[in-house]
């Protein structure tokens, strides 16, 4: 392990692809949290002025290139903030190592997932 | 070499981590009824992911997917579940925008901690009675 030993100021028991792991977290948390605010301001001042919400209406919203980029972003924002949050709740409350990375594997791929899904529902419009 | 202190013989309580069993007994100030209900209706609106996106889906697609969702919406129970999570979502929007005002080391200290932790529910509760009123057709 070569990699572990080496860096100096770095001690031997300390995984450096572990290191600031927490930091990065803790700011795409709250930079994925903003961006979810940002968009859903947006979101209410264009339904506000689609007026009555038939479907036309409603479908018009999200018409625009820029909308469907806009609530695509913020849509991954969302996914990577529940990633976050959803992998936090397990490692509170999971402690078998070999549970916790289940549910972590299956919370990944679900959230994956779902991000194709998002790509297909806003390009259909 | 010092010698180790003597095993005290008293049974004195052990405070731990605390255990999502024990939560229930403990009195909690209001931050800390927002901070457990931010996780719940974060995990809430995690699973219910899967039935939003496809209602979005659905609201999108065509005029007879839009009039399929709305009928589906219409239902007493899914509008149950609608109002739960519009509390979920406001909830998590309004106590997670007074995170970010914290992280900014603005309303800390414990007097204002605890109204700014009241301010929360003053603000999503009404929003939530307000969409009830809509959902079930009040206005």
């Amino acid at each position: 392990m070569a990699l572990a030993n080496s860096p100096a100021g770095i001690g031997t028991k300390r995984l450096v692809v572990g290191a600031h792991f927490g930091v990065g977290n803790f700011l795409l948390q709250r930079l994925t949290a903003l961006i979810l605010v940002v968009f859903f301001a947006i979101l209410a001042v264009r339904l506000v002025a689609a007026g009555t919400l038939d479907y036309v209406a409603w479908a018009r919203v999200f018409v625009p290139i820029w909308m469907k980029v806009l609530t695509l972003v913020a849509i991954l924002a969302l996914l990577y903030h529940a990633w976050i949050g959803v992998k936090d709740i397990w490692m509170d409350y999971v402690k078998p190592v070999w549970v916790r990375l289940t549910l972590q594997t299956l919370t990944a791929l679900w959230l994956l997932a779902c991000a194709v899904w998002s790509v297909q529902i806003l390009w259909r419009v | 070499m010092s010698t180790p202190a003597a095993t005290p013989t008293t049974n004195r309580p052990e405070f731990r981590n605390i255990h999502v069993t024990q939560i229930v007994r403990y009195r909690m100030p209001p931050a800390a009824m927002v901070s457990i209900m931010h996780r719940i209706s974060g995990a809430a609106l995690f699973l219910a992911l899967p039935f939003l996106l496809w209602m979005f889906d659905l609201s999108l697609i065509s005029e007879d997917t839009f009039a399929r969702m709305a009928a589906i919406a219409s239902g007493w129970a899914v509008k149950l579940a609608l109002l739960f999570l519009t509390w979920a979502f406001l909830h998590h929007l309004v106590a997670g925008i007074r995170y970010l005002i914290l992280d900014l080391h603005v309303g800390l200290e414990l007097p204002q901690a605890r109204k700014n932790a009241l301010a929360v529910f003053a603000i999503s509760l009404p929003l939530t009675l307000l969409a009830a009123l809509k959902l079930f057709g009040a206005f």
